[in-house]
């Protein structure tokens, strides 16, 4: 168990060394072919550490009494400055963090595969830099497994951080396209600015706690449900009396835990593009459209939401910063499914969609609470984030497909593609019904389950949640039919027709579809729950179906069939409807259509107010005061140096005569003076 | 011995002194400054005698002082003018203004 934990770290983090050193030496396929293989073995690895965990029914990881417990396979003390003051690195193993190596692995290795495919062009020749793409793909696993697994914050933070530098490398992989290297640099800067936050946070909380460690942070501060993650019982006690005195420091109204929380939320909130830090994700997609799939849709961007899972004990103690998490994750959702009703890059409905779905996630972890259904919210969130990780890969890998064909992003250069690309249609249908939430595809579980916790926390929310579920249909439903049917495909002059690509893309599509069809059976009530105890006392095929809320579930199931009515009558056929509605509306569609001129209020702060009200002077004080002193000191001691330098002719007949001008001189002034 | 007073010696040394700096000051040839050299030593070992005579009749430090000074002085022209023959070699020139190559 050590060793093959050791290994999905290892084994990643080798394979990026090995591509990166010595990739140009290699072939194309040979390097893709290392990539795949070295992912595949991550992926059984992780498999196997995932199903031992929630199956193999091991003492360590579950109790007597059906509760999983957090365990930490291995710890090795990295630096150590004091005797509290300790980094480690380790491997955590736990309900969320197995789930993720599922989630992470599963995605990474079909990306890898189907990369093989979609890296190069219509005459199967490689693009440049593939194997660099690989090298870069196998850091970003190793960072992402590295985050996920993450025994302390500060680990945490550090894995945080290269998974940010890889999402850097790979969207800026077309490095002579501007507007990639433009999209890489956003990104980089505003997931730092927010990661200022999450330091700061990290820095607050362990001052007060004393300690780094997740097991120890998440153990006790919940009343009643001390042990639940089994730390010991002085342990415990001690991390509670130092949440009871930290939580009495005030700073501006609130208690040091609440700020210490919220601003490790901002981090989260930069990694997951919650508003107002979403700006960079659009921009992503500029990167490849598998790297999209994994680390913009799937994995990384739900960095955040894991975070907050992670430190949820936590965040339960202060009901004020959850129902922060909360608000910030509606207002998103809100924004960005509007937003993904008016684009026209595929790539961009996609991303605002994806916003849109991590803000669920958020708001789901920010309505939970241990009271109702046991924290049904914790659970629903990491269930989304399972489901949606899988059709929303599912839905990238389709665009990409898309792309790879057509050529361009736009949905205006598709039309009608159905019959020509019957795989790609039928899969990327499977992920619109999935993310629409229609049973019994897996986003309708999860998002069920999200809408049932909401509605347990409060209707606003619950009416709110199922409204942006219902515009998810309808966007989805929107895209899908403006791809795929609206009117016959124009083949344009000297193209051959559109084709489904080869199997090294296809396949990835078609287990993706097929995971989508059936994620939703898994019964997640029995493997993540916010404090480990299991929900469900038996476990079959159809738990989730049996234990549904059926009110809430016919309510969520009625609002996106009637969102997708809606978006066939609009765009199943070229009507006029569309355009009515943009005529009718046009200062929300026009706002919409520019993302409410995020990107432009963003400008406008950092150009005309930052830039130049602000560091304009401050560059001007610089120039002009502080290097002029020091250009003063400069030049008087020049000047003075130039005038006396004349003296020091080397010529000994000048020093002479001046010996003797000066002899002279001093003579006759004592001569003058004794007379 | 007596008509003579010690103006009288002083004088022509105080001449020799002054065409010593003269020569050294305007000279370029660096014998003359050399020749200079030698005539401003001398006239100070003058003085030297003079003043021991006058001022200290019968003591002989001026005097032991002045042979001390002249044998320094031929050693000092020896020096200056193998550095000089030297220098001519070098350069086959011996104006002060043209040797500042080790300035540069």
């Amino acid at each position: 168990m050590e060793t093959m934990s050791i290994l999905i770290l290892a084994i990643p983090l080798f394979m990026f060394l090995l591509l990166g050193l010595t990739g140009m030496k290699m072939s194309h396929k040979l390097a893709g072919t290392l990539g795949c293989l070295g992912m595949g073995t991550t992926l059984v690895l992780a498999y196997t550490v995932a199903f031992s965990y929630f199956f193999g029914g091991c003492p360590e990881f579950i109790n007597a009494a059906g509760e999983r417990l957090q365990s930490i396979l291995w710890n090795v003390t990295w630096l150590q400055f004091t005797d509290k003051l300790v980094i480690r690195l380790g491997f955590l193993l736990d309900p969320i963090s197995a789930m993720m190596l599922v989630v992470i692995t599963t995605i990474s290795f079909m990306v890898h595969l189907y990369s093989m495919g979609y890296m190069r062009d219509h005459h199967g020749v490689f693009e440049k830099g593939f194997q660099r793409f690989y090298a870069f793909l196998s850091l970003f696993s190793f960072s992402m497994l590295g985050l996920v697994v993450a025994t302390n914050i500060f680990q945490m933070y550090i894995f945080w951080e290269l998974v940010g530098a890889s999402s850097f490398l790979l969207i800026g992989f077309y490095y002579t396209k501007p507007s990639a290297v433009l999209a890489s640099k956003k990104a980089f800067i505003v997931t730092r600015f927010a990661d200022l936050g999450f330091l700061i946070g990290i820095l607050v909380l362990s001052y007060y706690t004393g300690t780094f460690n997740f097991t120890e942070l998440t153990s006790a501060p919940v009343e009643g449900l001390a042990n639940v993650f089994q730390v010991s019982e002085t342990t415990a006690e001690g991390v509670k009396s130092i949440f009871a005195n930290s939580a009495a420091p005030l700073f501006m109204g609130a208690s040091v835990m609440t700020w210490a929380l919220v601003l490790i939320f901002m981090g989260g909130m930069g990694k997951s593009a919650m508003m107002p830090l979403h700006i960079w994700l659009p921009d992503a997609m500029e990167g490849p459209t598998p790297v999209s799939a994994l680390i913009h849709a799937a994995t990384m961007v739900v960095a955040g939401v894991y975070l907050v899972a992670r430190l949820f004990p936590l965040y339960l103690m202060e009901i004020r910063s959850l129902e922060i998490v909360t608000v910030v994750g509606a207002v998103t959702a809100l924004y960005a499914a509007i937003v993904a009703c008016t684009q026209v890059d595929i790539k961009r409905v996609l991303a605002f969609s994806t916003i849109s779905q991590i803000a669920f996630m958020m708001v789901s972890l920010g309505v939970a609470r241990p009271e109702f259904h046991h924290g049904i919210g914790y659970m629903a969130g990491m269930f989304h984030l399972f489901t949606h990780a899988m059709f929303k890969a599912l839905l990238f890998l389709c665009a990409g497909a898309l792309i790879h064909a057509i050529g361009s992003n736009d949905y205006t250069a598709m039309h009608g593609l159905r019959k020509y690309m019957p795989i790609t249609h039928i899969t990327f249908l499977i992920g619109c019904l999935a993310i629409a939430g229609i049973i019994p595809f897996a986003g309708f579980f999860s998002k069920d389950e999200i809408l049932t916790a909401c509605f347990g926390n409060s209707m606003l929310w619950y009416v709110w949640m199922s409204a942006v579920a219902g515009l998810t249909a309808f966007y989805m439903f929107r895209l899908y039919y403006l791809i795929f049917w609206w009117k016959e495909h124009k083949i344009p002059e000297g193209h051959h027709a559109p084709h489904d690509q080869p199997w090294t893309m296809t396949l990835p599509l078609v287990i993706l579809a097929a995971i989508s069809c059936v994620a939703g059976f898994v019964p997640f009530g029995n493997l993540v729950t916010w404090n480990g105890h299991p929900m469900f006392d038996h476990v079959s095929f159809f738990t989730n179906l049996v234990h549904l809320d059926w009110t809430v579930a016919a309510v969520s199931l009625a609002v996106a069939i009637i969102a997708i009515v809606i978006a066939t009558v609009m765009y199943r056929k070229e009507n006029p409807l569309p355009a009515k509605f943009k005529n009718a509306m046009p200062a929300l569609w026009t706002w919409a259509y520019h993302r409410f001129y995020f990107d432009e209020l963003y400008m406008f702060i950092t150009k005309n107010i930052i830039f130049d009200k602000i560091c304009k002077p401050i560059a001007w004080f610089d120039r002009h005061i502080i290097d002029g002193t020091m250009d003063m000191f400069a030049k008087v001691t020049q000047r003075l140096s130039i005038s006396i330098r004349g003296l020091q002719s080397g010529n000994v007949q000048t020093y002479v005569w001046i010996y003797l001008v000066g002899a002279l001189l001093m003579a006759s002034i004592v001569w003058l003076c004794l007379l | 011995m007596d008509k003579l007073s010690v103006i009288c010696y002083i004088i022509p040394s105080m001449i020799m002194f002054c065409c010593g700096v003269y020569g050294f000051i305007t000279r370029k040839n660096m014998i003359a400054m050399l020749i200079s050299l030698e005539l401003m030593l001398n006239a100070v070992d003058i003085n030297f005698v003079v003043f021991n005579r006058f001022l200290f009749p019968g003591q002989l430090e001026g005097m032991m002082f002045t042979l001390f000074a002249i044998a320094i002085a031929a050693a000092e022209t020896a020096l200056a003018i193998a550095i000089i023959v030297n220098v001519f070699r070098a350069v086959k020139n011996v104006d002060i203004r043209d040797l500042n190559k080790m300035k540069l």
